[in-house]
């Protein structure tokens, strides 16, 4: 089956950035297809290179570099709930005057539409929120 | 691109947390795709359509002016539960009026809001294809 993965919460802060990352992880190994994983609302944290857990913690953001490496997952963060909360390319970086980015590698910032089109395009869209 | 049944669950507040005013922000964005989409207004989701809201004192955008373009977006239909409403006190006058021109009757003004209870909200969920909620 073809599946859109919509992640809405941040990492550390909600139990479904990990469940997200579980499913996707699970669909995949189960021999499924994700056709993309969007990132909306505080869920675009997820997307950041700086975070630093503390070392005996779980590494959601290089785990989702990681799985993206493997599987060649399409890892698009929403650039309006981007920009609300400082998740940086470097060409928006540079487009917006500022002086650094913070994207994680494997991940792309992009539009609303990414989503939609996921939903159009997937038998299932499936959400990870509150 | 073919077209699907497309559902946006608004649960939450308007103010308090962003997930309203980002939700109504993939609502637009899904209109410009030509989708058949419906919104659904459960829980504290319905104090979002409530009309006469100042959001002055805590320094937020109204945003409650924006469901009234919903309608000139194609998006008219609005499912509100009114289990949701009598829990909060609310009656359907205290929503905002919504409404769209319906283009294959003369262009006239109808209601975009429909009351359903939970089992008539259930069956309407049923018949949906992507279901996004917020």
């Amino acid at each position: 089956m073809k599946y859109t993965i919509l992640v809405n919460e941040g990492p550390y802060q909600h139990q479904a950035a990990d469940s997200a990352l579980q499913f996707t992880r699970a669909a995949l190994e189960k021999g499924h297809e994700i056709f993309r994983v969007f990132f909306y609302h505080d869920g675009v944290n997820n997307g950041t290179r700086l975070t630093v857990p503390p070392a005996d913690d779980r590494l959601i953001q290089k785990a989702w570099t990681e799985l993206a490496e493997k599987h060649g997952l399409d890892l698009v963060i929403c650039i309006a709930a981007a920009q609300r909360r400082g998740i940086m390319d470097a060409d928006e970086a540079k487009r917006q005057g500022l002086d650094a980015n913070n994207i994680a590698p494997g991940f792309r910032i992009s539009g609303l539409g990414q989503l939609v089109e996921g939903g159009i395009q997937s038998d299932r869209l499936v959400v990870f929120g509150d | 691109m073919s077209t699907k049944n497309f559902l946006f669950v608004n649960r939450k507040a308007p103010y308090g947390t962003v997930y309203a005013l980002e939700s109504l922000e993939v609502v637009l964005i899904s209109a410009a795709f030509e989708q058949n989409v419906s919104l659904a207004f459960i829980d504290d989701g319905v104090y979002q359509i409530t009309k006469g809201q100042n959001s002055k004192g805590i320094g937020m955008k109204n945003f409650s002016p924006t469901y009234r373009a919903l309608g000139d977006y194609d998006i008219t239909k609005l499912y509100v539960s009114t289990e949701s409403l009598a829990e909060r006190g609310l009656t359907v006058d205290d929503l905002m009026e919504l409404t769209y021109e319906d283009a294959d009757d003369d262009y006239a003004e109808k209601p975009s809001i429909i009351l359903v209870n939970r089992e008539e909200m259930a069956a309407m969920m049923a018949e949906q294809e992507v279901i996004l909620s917020f």
